[in-house]
């Protein structure tokens, strides 16, 4: 008799991932716990080392969001920055507290929307203390639901006409919606509501998930671990999706359309649910990525953002979602840390510059490295292959032995 | 007689000037298995296509099971182009898509074998009863139907051991050799649970040893599945051994239709298509 897959990946998966998430709110306490004179540069709450696992894992959703749409489904979409931007500003504009909405939209004299979550529940649970905590916690995961929500709801809308196409098209139409959708959220008349060409802030962002005492100092760090879990845990999401007999009909699409449809697969349901789906998890990230950066602000959203995506699920592997993650830890740690050197001048001893580093040098670096990869790697570091494909193949070649 | 199961009544497929099929009826009855047969070009795919929903026949209608599952008339530009008979017969515009009628209870293999290239033997057949899953969008990807999947996973166990794919079912579908590979698309049709299974040139590219494993292969599948089997073809040993009936097509019209014995001694067949054997 067959079985499907066994529980045992599962569980290895799950243990995995437990192991990851204490490993880094190790990390991130280690400044917490012991004297500031002994912990070394890295561990320091301001070090690289966490902007760059921050970035990493909302970048990480968002990429694996590309790839379901892009390398599983074969929808070749460049909409990512405008799901992203629709997610964040959701976000922003249901999070900002009440009392702090008259500074932030102090040029519309005040927001149109009083009302935010933090506070409905600030006023269920109160608003100091563990119910505050509580309020926060609550507050911040509806609104970042309900941005995966609006970017869905976006995507059905602009889906409709936008899915006929193929291929090349469907890039370009989706890429034009995401342009389009940055100068709406910047547009004046509807300040009261997104702020205009300003950028929203004071909302709750990862700092604000480190727990402190009645005197505000630091007792537990958790800015890290909270993007590493909405990011796990929507990931986790995406894979069981692409194992279901939905994923398969996706990939059955990407295949051969018209065998798909020909097998009774519609076309049009399920490009859609492709589509909407990955939307979603680009809302999701994309509130991430305003905590992250501690605003939303619709100029950041641009073209740039979108090809950064692509380059992380192209050089990961199309197809492949635990290449994406790699790729993207491996492409932030590059382009805000590692290769920061590039961008600095320096002088040697007897006076004289070294040639070509000076700002902007990282870009041409990044510029060669992707087309070294496009060209001579073209299936990325994974293909479509899984991290856990690679462990079967050893064990099999070992069993023939 | 039993009644019938497909019936194209007056169909035209026009394709800006030039008529594909003209004025195509035909009846296909339950349990049967009936031949499409004629020279290259002769508007046998195109057939196909329009009973299967990927074209939309120009005029005419296609009934599955006593329904009504096709029907279009010449619209816009057509109106005026349109060179076929019947015109103004039909009034209704009833356009589903092909996966609608899979769903119905009718499919197909394609000419040039379209199997999905990096899936496995198993994940081929397994995609093809998508279909008929019954579990939500969201259920499926919390794993809420580990009932029906285990289901589907025993039965697509169990249809690839009827086809004699089973020890080959972790393989890729690409890696198979080619009569495999024919069996596998038909076993993948078999999947989506048909009543009507459309063949379009199983033996195509087959040498006469595959060719005959082939015929008994149609053969036992009729008879284990129930089916009612409408094929195209140009091997005749295949056609005139298996066939309860055969239509014959040339240039988008049909030119003799009845038992292979008929066929076979039809004066315009043989001039169409058949020939004379050179030693005769």
């Amino acid at each position: 008799m067959i079985q499907q897959k066994s529980k045992k990946g599962a569980v290895a998966a799950l243990i995995a991932c437990t192991a990851l998430l204490a490993v880094i709110v190790l990390l991130e306490n280690v400044s917490v716990f012991l004297p500031a004179s002994s912990v070394p540069n890295l561990l320091k709450p301001t070090s690289q080392l966490f902007a760059v696992l921050k970035k990493g894992a909302v970048y990480s959703l968002a990429a694996v969001s590309m790839n379901l749409l892009n390398g599983f489904t074969g929808l070749f979409s460049l909409g990512q920055a405008g799901f992203m931007l629709l997610g964040a500003y959701t976000y922003a504009i249901l999070s900002v507290p009440v009392a702090d909405r008259e500074a932030v939209y102090y040029l519309y004299g005040g927001s149109a929307v009083n009302f935010s979550f933090q506070d409905m529940f600030g006023s269920i649970f109160g608003t100091q203390g563990v119910g505050g905590a509580v309020s926060m916690g609550l507050g911040v995961v509806v609104a970042m639901i309900l941005a995966g929500c609006v970017a869905a709801v976006f995507a059905y809308l602009i889906g409709l006409p936008v899915l006929r196409l193929k291929s090349d098209y469907l890039a370009i139409a989706t890429l034009g919606f995401a342009e389009i959708i940055k100068a709406v959220f910047q547009w004046q008349a509807l300040g009261p509501v997104t702020n205009g060409a300003n950028m929203i802030k004071s909302f709750p962002t990862f700092s604000s998930f480190n727990i402190t005492d009645a005197s505000g100092t630091v007792i537990l760090r958790l800015s890290t671990f909270f993007p590493f879990l909405v990011s796990m845990i929507c990931i986790a999401m995406i894979c069981l999706l692409i194992n279901s007999t939905y994923g398969r009909a996706f990939k059955a699409i990407r295949e051969d359309e018209t065998a798909a449809e020909a097998m009774g697969i519609n076309l049009a349901k399920h490009k859609m649910l492709s589509f909407c789906t990955s939307a979603f998890f680009a809302g999701v990230s994309g509130a991430m990525f305003a905590m992250f950066v501690t605003n939303a602000h619709a100029k950041v959203y641009t073209t740039t953002m979108t090809y950064e995506i692509l380059l992380i699920v192209v050089i990961g592997g199309i197809g492949s979602i635990s290449g994406s993650v790699m790729a993207t830890f491996l492409y932030v740690a590059c382009s805000e840390w590692w290769l920061r050197f590039l961008d600095s001048e320096v002088v040697l001893s007897n006076g004289m510059k070294l040639p070509f580093l000076r700002a902007g040098f990282r870009m041409v670096v990044f510029s060669v490295v992707i087309m070294i990869v496009v060209l001579f790697f073209r299936r990325g570091i994974m293909g479509d292959k899984e991290l856990p494909d690679l462990f079967k193949k050893r064990i099999r070649k070992e069993g023939a032995k | 007689m039993s009644a019938n199961i497909l019936k194209v009544e007056n169909a035209t497929m026009q394709f800006g000037g030039v008529v594909a099929v003209d004025n195509l009826n035909l009846e296909v009855n339950e349990g049967e298995i009936v031949a499409l047969i004629g020279p290259n070009g002769a508007g046998k795919t195109t057939a196909f296509n329009m009973i299967t929903g990927v074209y939309q026949p120009t005029n005419g209608a296609v009934w599955f099971q006593e329904k009504k599952i096709v029907e279009n008339h010449p619209q816009g530009k057509m109106e005026k182009l349109y060179k076929g008979e019947h015109a103004g017969d039909y009034t209704h515009v009833l356009a589903p898509t092909p996966d609608h009628i899979t769903k119905l209870g009718m499919a197909r293999t394609f000419q040039n074998i379209r199997l999905w290239k990096s899936q496995s033997v198993f994940e081929n057949v397994l995609i093809a009863m998508h279909c008929r899953t019954h579990t939500n969008f969201l259920a499926a990807s919390l794993r809420l139907n580990r009932k029906e999947e285990q289901d589907q996973w025993e039965r697509v166990a169990k249809l690839l051991d009827t086809v004699g794919l089973y020890d080959v079912k972790d393989e890729l579908a690409t890696s198979l050799p080619y009569g495999k590979q024919r069996r596998l698309e038909i076993a993948r049709a078999l999947a989506t649970e048909p009543k009507l299974l459309l063949l379009d040139e199983p033996a195509a590219g087959m040498n006469p040893q595959e060719t005959n494993e082939l015929t008994a292969f149609i053969g036992r599948i009729r008879k284990d599945f129930g089916l009612t089997v409408f094929l195209i073809e140009h091997h005749m040993d295949l056609v005139m051994d298996i066939s309860d009936r055969i239509y014959v097509l040339d240039f988008g019209k049909l030119i003799a239709q009845g038992t292979p014995e008929e066929i076979q001694n039809n004066k315009r067949v043989i001039d169409a298509y058949l020939g004379v054997a050179e030693d005769a």
